[in-house]
């Protein structure tokens, strides 16, 4: 039997993943930076607390709300975004996850610097699910999300993503509608980014606003880029790196944002393009083995 | 009723004019040459007729319909492909794929078509008849970044074929590559004129100016100083004056 530590750090992480793989659609492909995503996972996570606690909605109603509320939020914040690029769309993005933190931090209604309690773990079959079982759940749900992004991968909206990714302007002159696949990037990521919000109230229990901010967007993006930007199971990998550091160890938890940082300056510096990226130490080395092959260098 | 009818078309960029009353009309089948020196306008007239810019004033007809107010990408699928000045391929994507990100335009206007899968027999035989067109054959399956600028050039193009066009704009083909390079491209573009697409094309050198066009508009400081074939167009005083200055 696993112990209840070990499961608490499991859900932990396939939440963590599912946060790096939605940043990964608006990031890695659709090549929009986001340096707020930790709002959506926040919108997500109020969404299904509110509608939980106050409205008293089921799990199996307030989590899907969860995400369409961060979707239909992501598409309202997706629109100021698609005036500005590179530099300026990662400040627009981090001015809103300030933005964000504040309302939940300074209006009453969301429960203010306390934030939201007595959130529960779903019911089914008249009980309340247990551990294990929700940890499946989650992981089965994060399978269907991926089972759906290799679809969307070897679609034209994939191709859309990544022809915008490589050159906006280029991309409109072969007929690629930038604004709505920008749009749709936007709506996608912060639709499953809010998901996961859904999952991590009902399983914290209790929420409060200093667990969407600034520096929660930057765990996200780091697991990203660690793992290795626009490949599929880059994120994921990233996120269980990132996410199993800081329990390992107590000081790492301590420096977790220090420890992050250097790591992220020394993926910049040896493999930009992250542990999974195509042109990475991994894969080549992974290659190799499969085939037997030599690696160029 | 002409392929391309383009009437008083200004542009001005916080209030420098690049581009003032221009007109002139394209036909099908037929490659009209624009010159003139740097600055001229040439290239802001290409991003006005693709939708990268609104014009400040002027009319734009294309097949019998106003293209002033459409965005970039209901241009192109009307029929409107183009290259551009400093090649821009998509680097990270292989041969294959760039043709391929041309040829969705079919599909992207709805979402539901879109979200199928892109890479269908059919679908493939058409970008490898493109990329066999255009000579990219051996590179089919390597990516933008590691061509030589001249077969980038004829990714470009191949791209813009993709779309299906009426009409092409070349954003100067020949520029920055060798003589036979530029022959093989020249080539390229007169097969595509056999079809009866109609061609824009942008170009420094003369020669292959004077070779291709049999009707040349020249441009300069924004306004239209000359329109003619390439023998009217050498002996044009004005045009004369624009390239080499004044005679003091």
């Amino acid at each position: 039997m696993i112990s209840g530590y070990l499961l608490t750090i499991l859900i932990t992480i396939v939440i963590y993943a599912m946060l790096a793989h939605s940043l990964n659609i608006i990031t890695g492909h659709a090549g929009q930076i986001s340096l707020g995503h930790a709002s959506f996972f926040g919108i997500g996570a109020y969404t299904s607390a509110m509608l939980y606690t106050e409205a008293g909605f089921p799990f199996w109603i307030s989590v899907p709300m969860a995400a369409v509320a961060a979707g239909i939020v992501g598409a309202f914040l997706g629109i100021p975004c698609l005036r500005v690029r590179d530099d300026f769309l990662a400040i627009t993005t981090m001015g809103i996850n300030f933005v964000v933190e504040a309302i939940f931090l300074y209006l009453p209604f969301f429960g203010g610097a306390m934030g939201i309690g007595g959130i529960n773990l779903p019911r089914w079959f008249g009980r309340e699910m247990t551990k294990p079982e929700y940890f499946i759940l989650i992981l089965v749900v994060f399978g269907l999300l991926l089972v759906l992004d290799r679809r969307m991968g070897r679609s034209w909206i994939g191709l859309a993503w990544a022809s915008i990714r490589e050159d906006e302007q280029a991309a409109g002159a072969m007929g690629v509608d930038v604004v709505r696949f920008k749009v749709l990037a936007f709506i996608l990521g912060s639709a499953i980014a809010g998901l996961a919000g859904g999952f991590y109230a009902h399983f914290l229990t209790f929420i409060m606003p200093q667990n969407f901010g600034f520096g929660q967007s930057i765990v996200i993006l780091s697991m990203v880029v660690f793992g290795g930007i626009g490949s599929r199971w880059g994120p994921i990998v990233g996120a269980i790196i990132l996410g199993v550091l800081p329990e390992v160890s107590r000081p790492i938890m301590e420096y977790r944002i220090l420890i992050y940082g250097i790591l992220l300056l020394g993926m910049m510096r040896f493999q930009p393009g992250g542990l999974l990226g195509p042109e990475s130490i991994l894969p080549r080395i992974l290659r190799r083995s499969v085939y037997g092959l030599r690696g160029p260098g | 009723m002409s392929l391309l009818e383009v009437r008083a078309l200004s542009k001005e960029f916080g209030g420098l004019r690049a581009l003032e009353g221009v007109s002139f009309a394209a036909e099908e089948g037929e490659i009209l040459g624009i010159i003139g020196p740097n600055g001229a306008g040439k290239t802001t007239l290409f991003n006005l007729i693709s939708g990268v810019y609104a014009p400040s004033s002027g009319e734009m007809i294309f097949q019998g319909e106003s293209i002033l107010r459409l965005k970039p990408h209901q241009i192109s699928r009307l029929g409107i492909g183009r290259t551009f000045q400093i090649v821009r391929p998509f680097q990270n994507l292989d041969v294959e794929t760039n043709v391929l990100v041309a040829l969705g335009h079919r599909y992207y206007p709805s979402l539901w078509k879109s979200s199928a899968p892109y890479r269908q027999p059919g679908i493939l035989e058409e970008v490898h008849a493109l990329i066999e067109r255009s000579g990219l054959r051996p590179y089919t399956n390597q990516l933008a970044k590691n061509l030589p600028l001249g077969f980038k050039k004829r990714l470009e193009i191949a791209r813009a074929l993709a779309l299906g066009p009426r009409l092409l704009l070349l954003d100067e083909p020949s520029a920055g590559l060798r003589f036979e390079e530029s022959t093989q491209l020249m080539e390229l573009i007169r097969q595509v004129l056999e079809q009866g697409i109609g061609v824009l094309l942008i170009e420094h050198n003369m020669q292959v100016v004077m070779d291709l066009c049999k009707r040349i508009v020249v441009l300069d400081h924004g306004s239209k100083i000359a329109e003619g074939s390439p023998e009217e167009i050498r002996s044009n005083p004005l045009v004369i004056q624009a390239y080499l200055g004044k005679e003091t």
